[in-house]
């Protein structure tokens, strides 16, 4: 019954949020049963508008995510019922599925497999462009618009579309395929997936005010720890994100400047994130299986257990870089593994490591070295890394927060 | 099932340090088995190696008539230096075709889907 009087029962608001929750699983699903990408948003979103006109008066339905998948399901059927290349469509699907009254389930082979994953590694699939790789995962999986995703990675709307739509006619002209790649390729094709979330992450914590994003990157972590429970690296980049989410809000002033590790106030780091990350962390070090996201996480780890900055355990953290940068082997873990060298052997030693790195265009590497010169007295070097650092920082705050240090040099 | 362009490329002048003999007839071999390979898999649709591009010949419409010239077509130092036609069920199935092609003949291969396929 219809209270035409009543206050709307559900916000749009609210309903915005369920679709962008929800609407990731409805649309892998769609995708599952018909085949198409574009029939599946469309139909979702069409779904959406039908949320939108009842929701407020009916009140929400009791499991809002079936409701979605049900209804754009049904009105992606009618659509395509009006269409003789839909009847085709719709003839194919129902021959994949003898004697199912769900139309369209194919028989699933092994474990049954959510259809998230399957998405995510068409998304994340190596023959597309990294570019397109998060465009997709952004787009299908979180349910953003093509304007909230190129807003996130400062490209104007047409060409994000542009891109999107070149990336999605590609799935469909290569058959790229709808599915979890087998256990032998799966190590090759999970490497892109979680680089993709990892960059998703990176780009909400220090990009144009998208913090949507961050939240975006860990609810995509979670999925795929929890549907991939044998592969630790899937872990590990959760633990990486819960344990630096846990102190993202630390990291800057109201007034945007940047809080260094060292100077930020450690009894407002997030303990509840910091236990859920520190306890994956230790299933991984039994598991004894490290990779350079579960190496990260431990790092990370480590200084979450120091109430302060000199009663990190920094013999733990260069052992664990160490041990990083066997497996991965670039500058700038290289980097990162000297400034912990410089807390344990101090500066000198340091600075010796950090000047034999090829990273002249790498900013951060000038930020070091600043830090290291100053600390050694050498103020004039000092003053003119950070001037360095601080002309090839990306944002305003790291500007700022370098060109501040280098003045305190002077 | 969808049918994929497997395309062999050669930077002309960029020749690989020269084959003996013996190299030669192992990577005839490693082609042939390769061959077989998709053939016994039913992948197999056509496939050959060509010689090199200066001995092609262009044909083309200039002013209502047929012109025909020394090739080759296109002013680039890459040329095709082979290719085969495959049929398998997604890119995924033509990626492994293409990694064993690439091992084969040790050069870069690229994949294109044939539009005729989406149908």
């Amino acid at each position: 019954m219809r209270d035409l009087d009543a206050s709307p029962k559900v916000e749009a608001a609210q309903i915005g949020r369920i679709f962008r929750e929800e609407s990731g699983r409805s649309v892998a699903t769609l995708i599952r049963i018909f085949g198409d990408i574009d029939i599946a948003e469309d139909a979702v979103q069409e779904a959406f508008a039908v949320a939108l006109r009842k929701w407020p008066f009916d009140g929400l339905p009791p499991n809002p995510g079936g409701w979605i998948t049900t209804t754009a399901r049904n009105r992606a059927i009618e659509r395509l019922r009006r269409e003789v290349r839909g009847r085709e469509l719709l003839s194919e699907v129902a021959t994949l599925s003898p004697g199912n009254d769900d139309p369209g389930m194919p028989k699933e082979v092994g474990p049954v497999q959510d259809d998230r994953l399957r998405l995510i590694f068409t998304c994340c699939h190596p023959a597309l462009s990294a570019e397109a790789q998060v465009a997709l995962t952004l787009r299908l999986l979180c349910g953003m618009t093509t304007d909230e995703v190129a807003r996130a990675f400062l490209v104007a709307e047409p060409p994000m579309a542009q891109r999107l739509v070149r990336a999605k006619r590609k799935i469909k002209a290569a058959r790229i395929p709808y599915r979890v790649p087998e256990d032998h390729e799966l190590s090759g094709r999970l490497r892109p997936v979680l680089a993709v979330v990892y960059l998703v992450y990176n780009a909400g914590l220090t990009g144009p005010g998208e913090p949507g994003l961050c939240s975006e990157a860990i609810r995509l972590a979670r999925i795929l720890s929890t549907l991939m429970p044998d592969e630790p690296e899937a872990a590990g980049l959760l633990a990486l994100l819960l344990l630096t989410e846990s102190r993202r809000a630390l990291r800057t002033r109201p007034d945007g400047s940047l809080v260094v590790l060292g100077e930020q106030d450690r009894t407002r780091w997030d303990r509840v994130l910091i236990e859920e990350g520190q306890a994956i962390v230790r299933r991984c070090l039994r598991r004894n299986q490290p990779g350079p996201y579960q190496l990260q996480a431990a790092i990370n780890a480590v200084h979450a257990d120091a109430p302060t900055v000199e009663q990190t355990d920094w013999w733990q953290i260069v052992a664990l870089y160490d041990q990083l940068l066997a497996v991965a082997p670039t500058p700038v873990v290289a980097l990162n593994r000297a400034i912990a060298i410089g807390e344990v052997r101090g500066p000198a030693a340091a600075l010796a490591l950090v000047d034999d790195l090829d990273l002249d265009n790498y900013y951060p590497f000038h930020a070091t070295r600043a830090d290291l010169l100053r600390r050694l007295g050498r103020h004039t070097e000092a003053a003119a890394a950070y001037e360095r650092a601080a002309a090839m920082a990306p944002t305003n705050a790291e500007r700022d927060f370098l060109r501040l240090g280098g003045r305190a040099s002077r | 099932m969808a049918q994929y362009l497997l395309s062999v490329h050669s930077v002309e002048g960029e020749t690989a340090p020269a084959m003996s003999d013996e190299e030669m007839q192992q990577s005839w071999k490693r082609i042939q088995v390769l061959n077989e390979e998709l053939r016994a898999a039913g992948a197999w649709v056509f496939g050959g190696a060509l010689h090199e591009a200066d001995t092609a010949t262009v044909v083309r419409m200039s002013e209502g008539e047929v012109l025909t010239t020394d090739g080759p077509f296109a002013e680039s130092k890459e040329h095709l230096g082979g290719f085969y036609i495959i049929e398998t069920d997604d890119l995924d199935a033509a990626l492994v075709w293409a990694s064993k092609t690439t091992e084969a003949v040790g050069k870069p291969i690229e994949v294109r889907p044939f539009r005729a396929s989406e149908a």
